[in-house]
């Protein structure tokens, strides 16, 4: 069909002037702080960063502390977005518990989450408990509140239709709030999973000698730049492959949507 | 069904599917002022719809149709009086009666077979049985073929048919429909009146519709329960004595001058002539 292709060909091309933009990147960053006279330990080059990157792989065991980084990210998402969920679930059903409770999490979602690190590194030493409770904290708020709103958003129409089959209240709950609030939900675990490697790396940051958190400070402290980019760099892609995992996810799980329906990225 | 306690009469009593008593629906509102004021919606309904019957309900916007409906399905109370479907008591949904808006509320995570099992995935039928049954369903309301698409993916009327199959799935005895085609356009309704029409002789189903076309209630009906501005009360029943209730169509086609009459009655009643000049000053 023309719109296939019309597609295709935007696509392409997009394919084109997106490895074009790659290159100019990769161009400007190379020769453009020795154009510019920024010297290295301001904008390490691109290629100083590389060789950095593949010294750290071997020296710093750079791998194994992006796996604990990654590994504390999917903990903390995990867990998070089950509590929000839960709790978002419970005080949907119950606007008695919304309304004993709220003013709590009102209060702990105010509060900046990053704030606590300090704290759990208090309680629970330097180990990699403090940095996925930070990230709990963090991603339970979005998820809550979008599973929130949309079980107190369901179509009460839809809510009767259950009840005229002679619904129970479980069959309510699990045929139709918890399917209906599932858009609004991956909208919550889409901003919840960038967030998650905030809530790690701050923890890390904060205490400790694992996790790419702690090479970020160390390279700061030794004025390694490039070894900083390296670790920025490394965080970025660890919270990439948590974004995408939730995108895959959300495809397979949303796959009734209209194609319109999805956003884009 | 035999009820020994019952005195046959005429319209022998055990034959009767609907009932409402006395009955009347006030709601508390917060008006503007703040003040609760409460807001009678309808008052003194007396209604039956005898077994097999197919029964309008007409009648001003607000007037509180779709209340006295709620309340046969049991979705609320009434505030006085009783209703009554097969000589029980309605004080809680029952899964004897179906119930079918102008919103299909075809869930859009289920695709058309899984949505027309909706009804009896949720009363325990086994999954062999409520296959068998959509199947028959989907077949009957020509959806086949449509089974693993989705409701967005489908036309309005179709929607509409694959929430009448919902309907139908559970067996219900007596349907009670609000509006179910309202949403459509004129052609798509036309056929879905036929449709339903022809499934409500033909399986022998009681119902009460609830519309805002006249046209259709005479086309459909066997009587027309006409209701005032609110609060609403039944303000005439008119028996439609004309032929082929299972074939609107031909209704519509060959008692052209017959269906006139009685829609003009109806109009005379609604006062809609009237209306007209009041809305245009």
């Amino acid at each position: 069909m023309n719109l296939e292709k019309l597609k295709l060909n935007i696509i392409s091309s997009g394919l084109w002037a997106g490895l074009a933009f790659a290159v100019f990147f990769l161009i400007l960053w190379e020769w453009g702080p020795v154009f510019f006279e920024i010297p290295p330990y301001i904008i390490p080059s691109a290629s100083s960063v590389f060789i950095e990157f593949t010294r750290a792989i071997e020296t710093e065991k750079l791998f194994w502390h992006a796996g604990i980084t990654f590994l504390e990210t999917i903990a903390g998402f995990v867990i998070g977005s089950l509590l929000g969920m839960s709790v978002g679930y419970i005080l949907g059903v119950s606007p008695k518990a919304e309304f004993v409770f709220s003013p709590y999490i009102l209060a702990l979602q105010i509060a900046p989450k990053v704030a606590f690190a300090p704290l759990f590194v208090l309680w629970f030493g330097f180990t990699v408990y403090p940095k996925i409770l930070v990230a709990v904290l963090i991603v339970f708020f979005p998820i809550m509140v979008n599973v929130l709103g949309a079980i107190r958003t369901v179509d009460p129409d839809m809510i009767n239709l259950a009840r005229t089959f002679n619904a129970s209240r479980w069959q309510i709950f699990k045929m139709i709030e918890f399917r209906d609030a599932m858009p609004p939900l991956f909208s919550g675990l889409r901003i919840g999973s960038t967030l998650a490697i905030i809530g790690v790396v701050v923890g890390e940051m904060v205490g400790g000698s694992i996790g790419l958190g702690a090479i970020l400070v160390f390279a700061e402290g030794a004025g390694n730049t490039a070894l900083a980019f390296v670790s920025i760099i490394m965080l970025t892609i660890v919270g990439i492959i948590v974004y995408g995992a939730v995108i895959l996810l959300e495809r397979r799980v949303l796959h009734y949507l209209p194609r319109s329906e999805y956003n884009g990225i | 069904m035999i009820n020994s306690k019952q005195t046959p009469n005429k319209n022998s009593s055990n034959n009767v599917r609907i009932e409402y008593q006395e009955v009347g629906k006030s709601f508390n509102n917060r008006g503007q002022d703040g003040l609760e004021e409460n807001i009678v919606a309808v008052k003194n309904v007396n209604l039956t719809v005898n077994d097999g019957e197919v029964v309008s309900l007409i009648g001003p916007s607000g007037c509180g149709k779709s209340t006295l409906l709620n309340m046969g399905s049991g979705l609320y109370q009434p505030t006085v009086g009783e209703v009554f479907i097969d000589q029980e008591k309605v004080d809680k949904p029952n899964s004897h009666v179906g119930f079918m808006l102008q919103k299909d509320l075809l869930l859009p995570w289920r695709n058309i077979r899984e949505n027309v099992e909706f009804g009896l995935e949720i009363n325990g039928t086994n999954s062999s049985q409520r296959k068998k049954r959509s199947s028959e369903l989907l077949e009957k309301c020509r959806l086949s073929g449509f089974e693993n698409h989705y409701p967005h993916q489908l036309s309005g009327g179709m929607r509409q048919r694959a929430a009448l199959a919902r309907t139908m799935a559970t067996e219900p005895r007596v349907l009670l429909m609000d509006e179910p085609f309202s949403a459509l356009d004129a052609q798509t309704k036309m056929i879905l009146q036929q449709d339903l029409a022809e499934t409500l002789f033909s399986e022998n189903k009681t119902a009460l519709f609830i519309t805002h076309d006249l046209t259709e209630s005479v086309a459909l009906s066997d009587r027309v329960f006409v209701m005032s501005q609110r609060p609403g009360t039944i303000i005439e029943q008119i028996d439609i004595d004309l032929p082929l209730r299972e074939n609107p169509m031909a209704r519509r086609h060959d008692l052209q001058k017959e269906v006139g009459e009685y829609v003009a009655q109806l109009m005379t009643l609604l006062n809609v002539d009237e209306l007209a000049i009041q809305e245009e000053v």
